[in-house]
């Protein structure tokens, strides 16, 4: 099974606000917020940590959640964002 | 969107969170506009390294919405510095400019950063009127090639246009002109006082049968419907974003609830910004005051709808009174006298 990467999109603005991420896509204004373990994965989206790794270390942890139902809600996430240009996804590290 | 960003700020405002700054870099500027409020005397500027410290207070202060403005900002050498230190802090930064200063590397810069939004001002379609109200040659010309070059690199540009008894009718022009380059356009027909009191820019508004095609124009003002429809509700509702999740700095430092609210309520440097935002007398004043403390306004058949505007009451004499030029805009919008008018008469 092939490792996922992410980053955070250098076209984005972004501010915690009450536990819950802000952020704005840049280019065409699209404001998205983040639910608190959607604001756990952005935070830990460093380009070098393995997706699979983020999930373990801080949605499991955190948020008490069983490791395959979180990593798949993490990856639907991921692509959720991804789709609207405020994430970057990869095969290999980011950057 | 809007209702999202709505809902959003109105949260901000609820947890005290300033999530919008307005910071002015500079009050110099190469034009010479005939209705600015701003005197164009040198006045100190807080150097490049205090504004990235304060852009570091304001980050952690919760701010998203981070316009910069001026005078022109462009006069300043080091604006590319700061601009790179607010995307670096991941800020929504929208910049106000006349753009006559952008040229090809410039707007190269600008479409890199990742700049939200770039608001330019254009008086009008013609260079001839817009040149006379900028009293500078050849600034329309300059101006425009500038939106060019940003649009041609995808940059998201906005045509600000400020209506004057001197540019009448030319609206139609530039909203044509901001289809034609592309970009988003937006319409301003009051002319406030000079922050220093001096009230002769007023004799610059426009006449009252063009106040009445802009701001009763759905697609300039909004729902006119909703004039004229009082609720209790509004009357212990903030005035508006000032103080709640909106503020001002300036140049040299000193914090205001808004560019428009001449309350200094304490300065960068001395203080830090979060205790200026939390704590300084003049804010948590305007902050406490609700439409129901107007003695005019709160009788108002327009208290719910009208665009008052604190600042422009306080320029006028009385923050707590009402504010002629919006007394007029409302009568524009709704053809019904507004109580305020009982006192200007």
């Amino acid at each position: 099974m092939s490792e996922k990467y992410i980053a955070r999109s250098t076209g984005v603005a972004a501010r915690m606000l009450d536990g819950e991420m802000i952020v704005m896509n840049v280019a065409d204004s699209s404001l998205y917020t983040l639910n608190e373990q959607a604001t756990a994965i952005w935070q830990a989206a460093d380009g070098v940590t393995p997706l699979r790794e983020i999930v373990g270390r801080v949605i499991c942890r955190e948020f008490e959640v069983d490791p395959e139902t979180a990593y798949r809600d993490a990856e639907r996430m991921v692509a959720d964002l991804a789709a609207h240009g405020v994430l970057l996804v990869s095969e290999a590290p980011i950057g | 969107m809007n209702a999202l960003i709505d809902k959003v700020m109105s949260r901000a405002r609820l947890l005290g969170v300033p999530f919008s700054v307005h910071l002015d870099l500079t009050y110099r500027c190469n034009e010479r506009c005939r209705h600015c409020y701003l005197e164009h005397g040198a006045g100190s500027e807080m150097p490049a390294a205090q504004i990235k410290n304060l852009l570091d207070e304001l980050a952690e202060a919760g701010v998203f919405f981070l316009t910069l403005s001026g005078g022109e900002p462009f006069l300043r050498a080091d604006l590319f510095e700061i601009l790179e230190h607010a995307r670096k802090l991941t800020f929504c930064v929208r910049l106000k400019t006349n753009a006559s200063l952008i040229g090809a590397a410039e707007a190269d810069r600008i479409a890199s950063l990742g700049i939200n939004e770039v608001h330019v001002s254009v008086y009008s379609g013609s260079p001839v009127v817009h040149d006379r109200l900028t009293l500078l040659p050849g600034s329309w010309q300059r101006t425009i090639d500038a939106v060019r070059l940003m649009r041609s690199r995808g940059q998201n540009v906005i045509l600000v246009h400020i209506v004057t008894s001197l540019n009448a009718g030319d609206h139609h022009a530039v909203q044509a002109l901001a289809g034609t380059l592309g970009t988003g356009f937006r319409i301003d027909a009051t002319i406030i006082p000079k922050l220093d009191g001096d009230r002769s820019t007023a004799a610059l508004n426009v006449p009252h049968a063009e106040l009445v095609e802009i701001v009763g124009n759905p697609a300039y003002a909004g729902r006119v419907e909703e004039v004229c429809a009082p609720d209790s509700a509004a009357l212990s509702e903030p005035l508006c974003a000032a103080a709640h999740n909106h503020c001002y700095i300036a140049p040299d430092g000193g914090v205001f609830p808004c560019v428009q609210l001449p309350l200094l309520c304490g300065r960068i440097g001395p203080e830090r910004f979060l205790d200026i935002w939390r704590e300084s007398a003049p804010m948590k004043e305007v902050r406490a005051m609700r439409l129901g403390d107007l003695p005019v306004c709160s009788l108002c058949s327009h208290a719910a709808s009208c665009w008052r505007c604190p600042g422009l009451a306080l320029l006028e004499g009385d923050l707590r009174g009402p504010s002629a030029l919006d007394c007029e805009r409302s009568y524009a919008r709704t053809g019904v006298a507004p109580t305020g008018w009982l006192r200007t008469g």
